[in-house]
Parts: structure tokens; sequence; C-alpha cells
């Protein structure tokens, strides 16, 4: 039991589960604005990666390896995430806004399909995996039975940090506000005179901009990006989200750390069945849940 | 009305299939791998490696006088789309030859394919032994896992005096997991214990939860007989976890992406292959510099393999002076060939006899450290 | 009754597949290319019917397929070792009728656990349901590829009993089937669960009995679908069954519309020409055109294709109606 749940694995977890986390918010927004399970967004957070590693190669040679670069290459990261998911929005979820919910599901994956295959052939690209720059100087501390490397500390304050920008900006900014009134009610936050596409559209962007910043933090840790990179963050993103009850912001952060500290048990358990056991994990919260952790309860309207 | 369009937009499909051809005085060999999907970075080695190799053969004259022509397939790393392909490849194009595939679980769709319509296939990479178990015109040019695994335990137990090895492989591949059992086999044969065996969903990138528990039992070394790209992030998770011992893979290990992901973290640590860059053997030196210079990178194990098997084949034709079938396996069968990967001669069952290196990462270097012969 | 018409046109098609083939035609490739098609209306008609018909999300439908794939590959392949008849025979024939039993059984198998399945969808709804269906897929992925005795990750080598009279058989019967069953008060009792399950279960409608049996009965037909597969491709692998396959196959259901038969069999077969003449087609533009565009370029355009249409017919091809010959008269008191 010892080598199960100790120090170090729950440390794991947590850091696997931040990542999870910062992508499960963009999907979960997402999703309580518009219905829609956006299967593209683990691919955002692969352009993420991708823009933060091209940012840091042009940047470094204006600055050195250090703090600022990073922070430089955090905002590229976002801003790439948050335009694609724009982009995508404009063009592909946007015109089928007010269609039957499938098409705009199929749209998803086809929209998917393109940016993995897409990076995949082409040339500059290519599909072989590249390794990520070593931003940051790596330090490993030893304490309390665990080894943790200051990446791990970076992974879960910046994913804080920005959990509690999102939460602020949810809950006392006037944009919050319209976000949450469009994702309870579109057609009376429309008659309240709120512009609907546009907060829609922001709500697209900082989801996106949360799975850049989430493929940037991978990128660091787990030194390696190629196009498909973001399929199974995507999948597992998607189940945390829908876990913690999904279009309920807390949820997705609730969801995304349970899920990671879940599949961290469950392989160190074994290794075998690892995800299996989790998604077993997973299934029974949901029978005695039905609708998320957090997430309401929907009164059947007669 | 629109179901009765849609069903003519079918058939003018099919009616356009039907009107691709070869061209007469080419001799078409028929090339498979992945070069979409997860796996697409081997494919596109393999590919580049036919690709080389043809053109050589072509500079110099052809084959049997006429110029080779590769007709390529993407297999998707996809036993149904593999399955297709060979079938397109054999019926459609009427190749007289297939080099190909890489992943076993699609040479394992192709194979019968091709054992039935009695063309001769030559799996570059593919590792499952039940791969030319289909029939007799199925060939490989890699050794299989029984072999390597075996020389990665002797390696360890013996060269690296390591009495205690953990192991950490891909549960999702049959490669990965043929050399980790067979590494077990051998090594608890030879006296050592393994203390940890632990298995990753294909495509994972945090093994922390794994490693922990390796770790914590205090191996002398520990065997990762994966594909370069997950060892460099299983060492450098290693490494931070507090691992210090060597690390002992396979020729998954073999690219020039492995130092350039893992960086320190691999440094010290071996890998069984095929053949050495360091090896002074013109063929060798050829390849690496052609390979270099046409597409800008080293080329990697899968590479290597694959112009081996384009060779092999050509050869095989060559020498069988004709282009059916039979000819081309008997000519197989009796091949002797110097190829990069070393001497190639086949036995019973088609597999190749080969030695197997093994690699030291020093300085961010491949090093050649010792031959070991089957 | 419109039953005899269709079976007409099904009898017809049979008819010139065949002479075609014969006359090779149509030489192995279309065949593999039709098979598949074939194979794809199974999964995709039934996928439709659990989830266009009784509008349960089922994003794990692969899982059943694939039971289907090992249950009837473990019986011919491991137990009976059987091997592909060369002619005709009492042998010959025996064979033929195994493989039949062990692709029922590996349908009833399937159907087995998608009536376990079918109960997390009493509580269950919409996207949860969905999440619940794929730990289910990816769950039955993980423990076939712990299981040694069929080979793991390795996979499972079958014997090619697949064959075009043998695959379309079953899929005539798959459409048949759900097709009635659409048509009767069974599929009017699921298509009300559909629509609004509160009012269907205030009307006396056993809404647990139906979404089960909806669950099971896709799931049956998706364990033949599974089996025939496996037998075409001499091989089947538990990664061919997790999430992205299952996608795959909501892809044409959903590209077909929703709740259309017609719909899903029109899109099982215009996807897989479609890969096939976007295969050719790229590689007649690297070849003959000399354009730098490799195979790797074929799902590009495929995912831009998807998208397309689902932009210019958001209901899907068929936009949710059937064709005619599909649609049974109602019987009028």
């Amino acid at each position: 039991m010892g080598s199960i749940i100790n120090t170090q694995q729950v440390i794991n977890g947590l850091q696997l589960g931040s990542i999870y986390a910062l992508i499960a918010l963009g999907y979960t927004m997402v999703y309580g604005i518009v219905r829609l399970i956006n299967f593209a967004h683990g691919d955002f957070f692969m352009l993420g990666a991708y823009a933060a590693y091209a940012s840091f190669y042009v940047f470094n040679s204006f600055i050195g390896e250090g703090s600022p670069l990073a922070f430089l290459v955090l905002i590229v990261a976002m801003i790439a995430g948050g335009a694609i998911a724009s982009l995508s929005n404009l063009l592909a979820y946007k015109p089928l806004r007010y269609k039957p919910k499938l098409s705009s599901l199929v749209t998803a994956i086809g929209v998917s399909m393109f940016l993995e295959y897409f990076f995949s052939a082409f040339p500059f690209i290519g599909p072989s995996p590249r390794g990520f720059p070593e931003i940051l100087p790596k330090v490993i501390y030893r304490g309390f039975g665990a080894e943790i490397s200051n990446y791990v500390i970076i992974d879960l304050v910046v994913a804080a940090i920005l959990m509690s920008g999102l939460t602020f900006l949810i809950q006392k900014t006037s944009l919050g506000r319209a976000m949450r009134a469009v994702s309870q009610d579109k057609d009376a936050a429309k008659l309240m005179g709120i512009d609907v596409e546009r907060i829609i559209t922001w709500t697209f962007a900082i989801g996106g901009a949360f799975a850049g910043a989430a493929g940037l933090l991978a990128g660091l840790t787990y030194p390696r990006i190629d196009p498909y990179m973001g399929i199974i963050p995507g999948l597992k993103a998607f189940i945390a989200a829908v876990l913690g009850g999904i279009g309920n912001v807390p949820g997705a952060m609730l969801g995304g750390y349970i899920l990671g500290l879940a599949e961290t048990f469950a392989n160190a358990y074994n290794s075998i069945l690892g995800d299996g056991i989790a998604f077993a994990v997973l299934i029974i919260v949901l029978l005695v849940r039905p609708t998320g952790i957090l997430g309401e309860k929907i009164a059947d309207k007669i | 009305m629109k179901v009765y369009a849609k069903i003519a937009a079918i058939g003018a499909m099919v009616l356009g299939l039907a009107a691709c051809s070869s061209g007469p005085k080419e001799i078409l060999i028929g090339g498979v791998g992945p070069v979409t999907g997860a796996a697409a970075t081997f494919g596109v080695s393999t590919k580049n490696a036919y690709e080389m190799a043809i053109a050589e053969w072509n500079a110099k004259g052809g084959l049997l006088g006429k110029q080779i022509k590769l007709d390529f397939a993407d297999d998707k790393g996809d036993p149904t789309e593999g399955a297709t392909v060979y079938t397109k490849l054999i019926q459609q194009d009427k190749v007289v030859a297939i080099v190909g595939t890489v992943m076993s679980k699609v040479s394992l769709a192709g194979a019968p394919i091709c054992q039935a319509a009695g063309i001769p296939m030559i799996s570059p990479t593919s590792t499952n032994p039940k791969v030319t178990q289909v029939g007799d015109y199925i060939f490989r040019a890699c050794f299989i896992d029984p072999f390597q695994g075996t020389v990665g335990a002797e390696f360890s137990y013996n060269t690296l005096n390591a009495k205690k090895a953990g192991v950490l492989f891909d549960n999702g591949n049959d490669y990965n997991k043929g050399l980790a059992e067979y590494f077990q086999t051998k090594y608890q044969q030879l006296g050592g214990t393994v203390v940890d065996y632990e298995g990753y969903s294909t495509g994972a990138t945090d093994f922390k939860a794994q490693l922990t528990k390796i770790v914590a039992q205090k191996p002398d070394v520990l065997y990762s007989p994966n594909y370069y790209q997950d060892d460099a992030l299983i060492a450098k998770q290693a490494r931070e976890l507090g691992f210090k011992g060597p690390i002992v893979g396979g020729d998954g290990w073999d690219s020039p992406d492995l130092v350039k992901i893992g960086g320190s973290a691999v440094e010290n640590c071996y890998f069984t292959n095929h053949y050495s860059k360091d090896d002074t053997r013109p063929i060798v030196q050829d390849f690496v510099q052609k390979y270099q210079a046409k597409y800008g990178e080293a080329p990697d194990a899968l590479a290597a393999l694959g112009y081996d098997a384009m060779n092999i084949m050509l050869d095989a034709i060559k020498r069988a002076g004709k282009t059916d079938g039979a000819s081309i396996r008997d000519a197989l069968k009796a091949t002797d060939i110097a190829v990069v990967s070393g001497q190639v001669k086949f036995d019973a069952n088609r597999d190749p006899i080969k030695s197997a290196v093994v690699i030291a990462i020093q300085n961010g270097q491949q090093v050649y450290k010792t031959t070991v012969n089957p | 009754m419109k039953f005899p018409k269709f079976l007409a046109a099904a009898a017809v098609f049979y008819a010139v597949i065949m002479i075609l083939s014969t006359l090779n035609i149509l030489n192995g490739y279309f065949m593999i290319i039709i098979n598949k098609s074939l194979i794809f209306v199974i999964l995709a008609v039934s996928l439709n019917l659990i989830n266009g018909i009784t509008g349960q999300f089922s994003l794990g439908h692969m899982g059943f397929a694939g039971i289907g794939a090992y249950v009837s590959g473990t019986i011919t392949a491991i137990i009976l070792k059987l091997q592909i008849p060369h002619s005709f025979s009492m042998g010959a024939v025996g064979s033929e009728a195994i493989f039949i039993g062990a692709i029922i059984i590996g349908g009833i198998m399937a159907a087995f656990v998608g009536f376990l399945i079918g109960f997390p969808s009493l509580r269950l709804k919409g996207d949860y349901l969905a999440i619940v269906t794929l730990g289910f897929g990816e769950i039955i992925k993980t423990i076939i590829n712990a299981i040694d005795y069929v080979g793991g990750p390795r996979g499972l080598s079958v014997p090619n009993f697949s064959n075009f009279t043998m695959i379309f058989v079953f899929a005539f019967i798959t459409v048949a089937v759900i097709r009635n069953t659409i048509a009767s008060s069974h599929g009017r009792a699921m298509l009300a669960v559909r629509e609004n399950e509160l009012a269907a279960d205030l009307s006396g409608v056993d809404t647990t009995r139906y979404k089960v049996t909806g669950f099971a009965m896709g799931a049956f037909f998706a364990g033949i679908a599974g089996g025939l597969l496996a037998h075409l491709i001499y091989f089947t692998t538990p990664s061919q069954f997790g999430f992205l396959p299952s996608a795959m196959i909501l892809i044409l259901v959903y590209a077909g519309g929703m709740g259309s038969l017609t719909g899903s069999m029109i899109a099982a077969f215009l996807l897989t020409f479609l890969t096939e003449v976007l295969r050719i087609g790229i590689d007649w533009l690297n070849q003959t055109a000399k354009l730098p565009i490799g195979p790797e370029w074929t799902m590009v355009v495929y995912a831009l294709i998807l998208i397309l249409v689902m932009l210019f017919k958001p209901n899907g091809l068929m936009g949710g109606k059937e064709a005619k010959i599909l649609i049974l008269e109602r019987k009028t008191t």
C-alpha cells in the first residue's frame, strides 16, 4: 500500500491533474455556453505546445533562458490556443449554431482530424516527435520522502493562478456575468441586451487559451511534442469535465485533479490494468452522482 | 431520387477507381507503412529508405533491365487499412513483391493476403514471431523479440553486473511486451531478480506512478524496451525520481531524436540494435551519409532496416531473373547478402540470422560497445 | 408491406456484385472495399438504433464489436483451429456452419454486455451516458489486452471465413430486422423514449425495457460485425476497438442522419469509398501531376470534406428521412 498512496504518488497525481484541469476547463466552459463537446479541444492544447516551441526559438535569440522567456512563451501559447479556438468557432461552429447538435459534433471531430493530420503532413512540422526545450533550468528538490522538480511546482502554481484568475473573471467581472447569463439562458440573455455571439467568442478564446497554457506546461513537464499529442489528454480532460459536472467550472477543476490522482493510484496499484481501473472508478462515481460531482440535478419539467 | 443520386455517385467512384493502372516498362514494388497516425514517424522512415534504395538501383540501371517503381500505400497503423492496401497493391496495382509493413499487427493482416496470392513479402521491422509463420512467402529483415530480449538480459546481468532489474514497457504493443517478457525470462534464468515489472498504456507521457514504484525497489538497472520517444521521457522521469543507474533498451531507442528529447537523462544508457553507426564498413557509412544528405537527419533503426529489406528484395529478384512470386521466393530463401545491419541469411522460418550490437550513449553520441552473435 | 420490394432490391444488388466479381471485373480490391462497407453498414445501423432511435448517446460501440471479434475468433482459431475449406465437401459445409455459429455466439456475448451497459443508461443521460459508454469501451479494450490466452496486444490471427455472401446476408438481416423493429410498436416506443422520456414513461411505456433492449440489440449486431471484420482481415487486435474507432462509426451515423437507416447505409458506403478515392487521387496527383503531396494528405482532405458536408447538410446526407423502399406503410385503423 505504501507505494500506492504516498507523498510522491500524491504529488505525481496532482501534477498530472493540473494539466487535465486546465484542459477540462476549456471543455466545460464551451459546453456550458453552447452545449457542444468540442472534440478539437485537445488539439488546441497541441497547438499551444507547438506555438510555445516555435516562440522559444524565436525569442531565445533576444532573451536568454529563464523566467522572462518562460513568461513570454506562456503568453504566446495562450494566445495561440485562444486564436485557433476562436477561428474554429468562427469558421466551423458558428454556422451550425442553430442547427442540430449532431452536425456540430461531427464538425468538431472533423476540425480535430484536420488539425492533427495537417500538422502531421505539413513539411516543416511533420509527424515526428520533437524535444521540447528546457526553458527554465530544472532543479530537483528532495524532501518528505518525495522528489519534486521545480517543474512540478510550476505546473501547480501556474494552474492555480490561472484557475483563480478564471474564477475571478467569472464571478466578479461583467464579462463573467454575461458568460454566466448566456450559459443559463441564451435567449433571455439576448433579451437583456447581451451580444451573445461576442460572449461565445470570448468563451472559446479563454477556453482555448487555457488549453494552450496546458500545452506549454505539458511540453515543459513531458518534453516531447507531436501532432497527435492532444488526443489522449483531450479525451481524459473531457472525462474529467463530465466527472465534475459538465458546464460547471469548479467541477472541471475538481474533476481534473480527481482524474489525475485516480489514474496515478490505479497505475501504481496495477499498471497493466491501470487505465481500465481508473475508468471503472469514474463509472462508479457517475452511477452514484449521475450529473457529475458538482453537477446540478436537472429537474425534469413536466 | 436523392438516394439514387447518391448511389450513382458511388458508382462513379467505383468506375474511377477502376481506371487507374501502371506503366508496363517498369517493375512495380509495393511498399506499405504508416505515414499517418501515431506511428507515422516510423512509416516515414521506412518510406524514405525504400525510395532511397530504389533510386540507387535505378541509377545503376534498374532491375532486370527495367526501372523500378515504388508503389507506396499508407496503412495508417490499422490492420483493416492494412488488409485493404495489401489487397489493392496485389490485385489492382499488380506489384511483384511487397516490402512492408512496420507494425506487426498490420503485417499479420497483410501477410495472409500475400501468402494466398503467392506474392513475396518482407517486413523490415515486424518482430512478432507469428508474422513469418503465416507461410513461406513471408520474410522479415529484423531479428525477433526472443533474441533481442535475451541479449538485453545477458548484457544487463553479465556486463553491467546488475543483479536486480526493474522493467517498464508499453503494454499495448506486442513489440515492447515481447521484449519485456523475453528479458524477464532470461534474466531470471541467469539468476537475476526482476524487482518490479510495470506496464503503461500506449501514448502515455506520464510514467511517474509506475516509476515511483520501480525506483522504490532500488533496482540496479532499468529495462525500457520501448520506442525512443517514450524511452526519452521515461529516462527523464526516472532521473527526476532519483534513479541513477543505467537504463537498457532495444532497437526502438535508435533515433537521432532520442538524445534531443532525453538529453542528459539518457547518458550512460545502453540499447541493443541491428548495427552501429560507428561501423567502418563502407556500406554503413555510405547509407548514413546518403540518408543524412537526402533527408536532412540521421537515419533511425527503422530506416536502416527498411533500406536493408528493400535491398534484400531487389537482390532476390535480380538473382531470380524473373518476376513471378515463386521464383522470387526461392531466391529470397537463398539470400546471402551484406547489408547495413550485417550479413543476412534466412533460417527455416525465414527470419534472418543476424547479430545484435550493444550501443552506449556517451556524450550525446552513440558509441559501439559490443557484438552478440546468435 | 414494402418488404418484398426491399428484398428484391437487395437480391439485385447481390446478383450484380456476384456476377461482376466472378467475371473479375470487380477484383479483390473492390470486393474488400464492398465487404468493409457492408460491415460498416451493420455497425452504423446498429449504432443508429441506440443513438438515433432510442436516443442514447453511446461512444463505446466498437467495444461490442471487439467482444464479437474475440469471441468468434477464439472459437474458430483457438478452440477449434478451423481451416479454410478449399474444396466442397461435408467438412467444408461443417466449417462454414461452425463459422456462422461462432459469429452468432460472438453477437450474443456482445448483446449480454450491451444488456449490462443498458442499466447505467437508466440513471444517466446525454453526455454523462456517453462517458460511461466510452469508459466501458476502454475497459473492454484493457481487459482483452491483458488476456494472454487470446494474445493480448499481439492480436489474434483468425481464418479468413468472411466472404461477400456471408457478409451480405448478415448485413441484409441486420437492416431488415432493425427496420422492422423501428416500424413496430417496439420501435415507436423507442422513438418515444428518444423524444421525451418522461412523457413516454408517464404514458405507460416501459422505458427501462426499451433502453436496455436497444443497447442489447445494437450490441448484438455490432458483435456480429466485429466477428465478420476479424475473419475478413485474418486478424484482430484490441486497438481496433477503442474510442477513436467508435467515434468513426458515430460519424457514419451522424453524417447519414440520425434515425435514418438509409442514411447510415449510404454514409457507410460513401465514406469507405471516399477513403479509397482520396488514396488513389492523391497518389495520382503525386505521381502523375508531380505535386509534392503525398499519402499523408489524404486524411487532411477527408477531414475537410467531413466539415464541408456538415456545413452544407447539417441534418445528415439523408436529412433524417428514409428511402421510400424502406418505409413501411403505416397501418391506420
